[in-house]
């Protein structure tokens, strides 16, 4: 029995110190349920009562040793194993990721929506109004009469002789002024339709976006402000603003406004053609007449108006040089932005 | 308007200001220069010869030398291949060094071994036409003699002798502003801009003294007094035709006008200093000594002088004799009575008509002229009379004949003079200045305001003032729009910031951008043939758009009412030009005609648009995806899906209605294959949604609350039945959803088999169905009883069994 035991455990021992051994199959061949020691230990019932406690002890001591000496062989093979996975494992980083497809905002949305939120942020709310409007609105409100050179329809789009599609997105501001009492303060951004073919300047369909400011004691000194912070957040902190004066016949008096070119600060560039100044808005205090028109009282109130071309804000700070790619919609253009 | 800066020098001095300088001043106080011209700026070292004589090249048959004074102590030699240069002959000499038009440089050089010092030069070497230089020749040397200027000195610059030394300023003036459309309205508005003097001489006419006057040769009436304000005129007989006098060809030539005889050059030239448009008729075609001013009558014929015969109507103002129009009021003078090298006696008619009526009747007739340009911004009936006097003066000046004594002034209803109350302090609020009350008076002064205490009166040419914000503008233009001081609103706080809707249509786009969309702008009005393109049915309401008026094409002539072909367009585009990842979706509005005096609907729409070139046919579901995840994220919940084999753009078995609340919101699908066929898509599947974003807002799910997370583990299992190709997926999903009762947490589909194991026209589903009871763990025996409820409905409603 002893020799049985001394034997089981040498051969156990050089089992495991043989190279790339299976330490799971030795431990089943000599610890396992139906191992070699497990049957040594059910033979002990042929043992005297004196001999089995030291036999017993001594199959505990063999198991115990055999144990040991895999366990301790198991944690090198599991560290040599790991190592080996690492190796084998090793990817080329360089190689691109699994394509996540990402989408982008058209860029006319992008930029009007910065616009907006510049306004946004001085307190302006965002009105809207339809794109297929009656005459009243988008002229006569507007101190445009009948026959005004603004109204020929080279320039609209007409429905009917009263309905059109409107030529600018002022006659939102006329519609809110006649359902809105002062303070107003709104911005209109949409789109609008004039009767231009397409060409790289031009398109029969365009976005604006009005502003109106409408209360007590509102004066040329606000509009100014307010365009300059505006031209600051859009087009960098050095912009500076230039008022030219204008005639629009809802405004009076009227401007035309430029920023100082953002591409070469004003020294003069392609960019701004030399002048170092880009004409962007238009702007003015609106008329006592357009205000009377809605239900305003321009002896109490005051206010200013101004506008710009989305599609010229977007084409100038992207340095986009033909305004088709914006309506063409190919998606190596989309991507960009 | 082309200013000639010489021109503006009769009314104003600004000689000593640098152009680029006058220019930005202008601009800032309101007259917006376009742009400056120095004229003959490429033209230098150009003398007026005298040909001493002219001798046989030795060597050149073609060629000639000649000997010239230059003013120089010797003159100098000249060869040349022009045959008409004589002994005597007074010509320009481009002179050794000299520059041309074009950049071109004369050197001096042998011409066949000869010696010469330059070149005589053509008109056109000069940069000038046959109409600036009448008597020269196009294909020689300039003659100066010819052309009545034989007495320049030797060696006098020709630009200075032909006074082409010029600057011409191009202004861009506004419509309300016609008074400034003219050399004496620009020079107020010099004069003001640079502190300086400003005058008009009045002119003096020099009537011929022989017992004659106006009203033997002719009588005017006016018919039309609500369309003609004033219509005045003067005879000129013994009309000399000739050529204009140098300096006045020179000044219509910087004007951007022909110079094209004495009479015609002298309305011109009247309108262009005066702003307001004379007419010449030649007496001798005027029937009865009478002129009338009346509306046309119907389908009268009229001939213009540029010889195109329109049919006229009543809405529109002829002058005519007592026989015929002779002139459509305003716009063109008539081929019959146009002035002539024979005229002998002319009318001059200086006239102000209803600005209205001139652009409508221009307009009909498409034949926008400088008058009727003028004319429509609305003129001054104060200053037919003084340009009618101008004009005369000038044919005085011009000895181009004789003005017979008097005028005819018909001038019906004279207009009042505007007046209104000066408020300085009103102004200054309303602006945010300080500018002092003797400024604003002193500014109003120099644009010709009449100032009497604090009452103004507004000169009769601005009909543009007539409140303060105009007033405000005269002044602050003056003082400088850049001198305003930016300010914030006194007004203090207000609310800004996105509506509801405003704030989910940003969310529905930022969705969709997430999801890998390109978005996309397409134009609203699309060609009607669109709805061909996607195969509407001829019945089908979405046909009846609302009609553009004046399109500029079909491409572009009704409104859409439906997006998807936008975007099917834009795929389109995509797929010819073979990009691959075409994912795109567009916001954008819908246009649904209502009654004929009313405004369309302008719902918005979500459009969808996928190019799926994937083998596996599942672009469908992965578009189904899309949509769900959309809907998901904009809180649009119970939303079901119908098959659709009505929408004609679809295919009929791919295709279906996004159902919430039992109303279609949307519909999607893939293309059929003769749509598809119609954009031209090859071998790819298009998959397309247009979604109703308006009702996805009413719709959506707006009470967002906090739902406790489950406390009691889930169990799970797992079903597969076989049932027939047809029975769809849903009713077996809302089966068991029905069935599960309370403890039911959702029901899903997981895989779908087709396949030898279930037999043709068979299909496997399996679901993942999952309970949990909010209040304990479920036992495995109180699962299996909730599991045969569900077995047991779908048997009876299928008739179908769980898989073997």
């Amino acid at each position: 029995m002893k020799e049985k035991l001394l034997s089981i455990k040498e051969a156990a021992m050089a089992a495991l110190s043989a190279p790339d051994c299976d330490i799971e199959a030795i431990r089943v061949q000599y610890l396992g349920k139906k191992g070699e020691l497990t049957a040594v230990l059910r033979g002990m019932g042929a043992l005297t009562p004196e001999e089995r406690p030291i036999i017993g002890q001594m199959a505990n001591d063999v198991r115990a040793e055999i144990e040991e000496a895999i366990a301790k062989m198991g944690e090198a093979a599991k560290s040599a194993l790991i190592e080996k996975k690492l190796r084998e494992e090793k990817l080329d980083v360089t190689q691109p990721g699994i394509p996540v497809s990402v989408g982008h905002k058209h860029l006319l949305a992008k930029v009007q929506h910065d616009l907006e939120d510049i306004f946004i942020g001085m307190g302006f709310t965002i009105a809207e109004g339809p794109e297929v409007e009656y005459d009243y609105y988008n002229f006569q409100a507007l101190n445009i009469p009948p026959d005004h050179p603004a109204r020929d329809t080279q320039d609209t789009f007409y429905i009917t002789d009263n309905i059109l599609l409107r030529s600018q997105t002022s006659p939102v501001q006329a519609r809110v002024m006649e359902n809105t009492e002062p303070p107003i303060r709104i911005i209109s951004p949409g789109r609008v339709y004039r009767s231009d073919a397409v060409d790289a300047t031009h398109s029969p369909l365009f976005h604006q976006m009005e502003g109106l400011v409408v209360d007590k004691g509102i004066t040329m000194g606000d509009l100014k402000g307010t365009l300059e912070i505006f031209a600051r957040h859009l087009f960098g902190e050095d912009t500076k603003v230039r008022f030219r004066p204008h005639h629009f016949p809802f405004t009076e008096p009227s401007a035309e406004v430029d920023l100082s070119c953002f591409a070469c600060g004003g020294k003069g560039c392609r960019l701004c053609k030399g002048e170092g100044w880009i004409e962007i808005l238009g702007a003015g205090m609106v008329h006592p007449n357009v205000l009377r028109c809605c239900g305003i009282d321009p002896e109490v109130y005051s206010g200013f108006a101004f506008g710009l071309g989305v599609e010229r804000a977007a084409l100038l700070k992207y340095h986009i040089d033909d305004m088709r790619l914006l309506y063409e919609n190919d998606v190596r253009f989309l991507s960009q932005f | 308007m082309k200013l000639s800066m010489n021109w503006l020098s009769d009314f104003t001095d600004v000689k000593d200001v640098d152009i680029k300088a006058y220019c930005d001043r202008m601009t800032d106080t309101g007259s917006k220069v376009e742009g400056y011209e120095t004229l003959a700026e490429d033209i230098s070292g150009v003398v007026c010869g005298h040909v001493l004589s002219v001798e046989k090249h030795p060597d050149a048959d073609k060629l000639v030398v000649c000997s010239v004074d230059i003013g120089r102590d010797a003159p100098v030699q000249i060869v040349t291949a022009a045959t008409n240069v004589t002994p005597g002959a007074v010509v320009p000499v481009a002179t050794d060094g000299s520059h041309l038009p074009g950049g071109v440089k004369i050197k001096k050089g042998k011409l066949r071994g000869v010696v010469s010092e330059g070149m005589f030069c053509s008109i056109a070497e000069l940069g000038l036409t046959l109409h600036d230089m009448p008597g020269a020749i196009e294909d020689g040397i300039l003659i100066l003699g010819d052309c009545g200027l034989g007495d320049i000195a030797p060696g006098t610059d020709m630009k200075e002798a032909l006074l082409l030394t010029d600057n011409v300023v191009e202004f861009e003036i506004t419509s309300n502003r016609p008074d400034c459309l003219s050399v004496i309205g620009l020079g107020r508005e010099s004069a003001v801009s640079f502190d300086r003097d400003f005058t008009v001489k009045a002119p003096e006419v020099k009537h011929i003294d022989d017992g004659d006057t106006v009203e033997n040769h002719i009588k005017v009436d006016i018919k039309a007094p609500d369309l003609c304000y004033r219509y005045s005129a003067a005879v000129v007989k013994n009309v000399r035709i000739k050529p204009s006098p140098l300096w006045l060809r020179m000044r219509l030539r910087a004007s951007g006008v022909r110079p094209i005889n004495n009479i015609v050059d002298i309305t011109n030239y009247v309108m262009l200093e005066y702003g307001q448009p004379m007419h010449a008729f030649d007496y001798a075609c005027l029937e009865g000594k009478h002129i009338i001013v009346r509306r046309a009558e119907d389908n009268e014929e009229y001939v213009t002088l540029d010889n195109i015969k329109h049919n006229l109507n009543t809405d529109m103002l002829v002058i005519a004799d007592e026989k015929k129009p002779v002139a459509l009021a305003g716009v063109m003078g008539g081929a019959n009575s146009g002035i002539s090298d024979s005229t002998v006696k002319v009318v001059f008619e200086s006239a102000v008509f209803n600005g209205g009526n001139v652009r409508r009747s221009a307009k009909a007739l498409g034949m926008r002229t400088e008058s009727s340009s003028r004319f429509e911004k609305g003129l001054d009936a104060e200053g037919t009379m003084n340009a009618l006097k101008r004009a005369c003066e000038l044919v005085n000046l011009l000895d181009a004949g004789d003005v017979v004594a008097d005028f005819i002034d018909c001038y019906p209803e004279k207009k009042e003079a505007f007046k209104m109350e000066l408020c300085p302090e009103t102004i200054n609020t309303f602006l945010g200045t300080d500018m002092t009350e003797e400024f604003m008076k002193d500014t109003l002064c120099k644009l010709a305001f009449e100032v009497d205490g604090n009452t103004i009166t507004v000169p009769s040419f601005r009909d543009d003032v007539r409140c303060m914000n105009d007033v405000a503008e005269e002044v602050i233009r003056i003082y400088g729009y850049n001198s305003i001081v930016s300010t914030g609103f006194s007004s203090g706080l207000a609310e800004g910031g996105r509506t509801e809707m405003q704030k989910y249509a940003l969310d529905a786009e930022e969705a969709l951008v997430g999801m890998g969309a390109d978005q996309i702008e397409t134009f609203s009005f699309i060609s009607p043939k669109y709805y061909d393109k996607i195969r509407l049915a001829a019945d089908d309401p979405r046909r009846k758009s609302v009609v553009i008026m004046n399109p500029l094409g079909e491409d572009t002539s009704v409104m859409r009412t439906t997006a998807l072909p936008s975007i099917l367009e834009v795929l389109a585009l995509n797929y010819n030009r073979k990009n691959r990842d075409v994912f795109l979706f567009e916001l954008g509005s819908v246009y649904l005609p209502k009654g004929d005096d009313e405004l369309p609907d302008e719902p918005r729409r979500i459009t969808l648009g996928l190019l799926d070139y994937t083998k596996d046919q599942l672009g469908f579901y992965r578009m189904k995806g899309y949509i769900e995840a959309l809907l998901d994220r904009m809180g649009v919940r119970g939303v079901s899906y119908k098959a659709n084999s009505d929408e004609s753009a679809f295919h009929p078995g791919r295709c279906a209605s996004v159902m919430v609340d039992g109303k279609c919101i949307g519909v999607f699908g893939e293309l059929h294959p003769e749509t598809a066929d119609n954009y031209g898509f090859g071998n790819v599947r298009v998959l397309a949604a247009e979604l109703d974003f308006d009702m996805m807002f009413e719709l959506r799910f707006t009470d967002m609350g906090y739902t406790p997370l489950p406390k009691y583990p889930a169990l799970e299992r797992d079903f597969s039945f076989v049932c027939e190709e047809a029975l769809e997926a849903g009713s077996i999903e809302a089966c068991i959803k029905k069935a599960g009762g309370a403890v039911l947490e959702s029901a899903k589909l997981f895989d779908v088999y087709r396949g030898p194991q279930v037999g043709e026209g068979k299909k496997s589903l399996s679901f993942e169905v999952k309970l949990r009871a909010a209040d304990k763990t479920l036992s495995d025996s109180e699962a299996d009883t909730v599991v045969e409820k569900i077995l047991g409905k779908i048997s009876e409603e299928f008739g179908i069994e769980l898989r073997k």
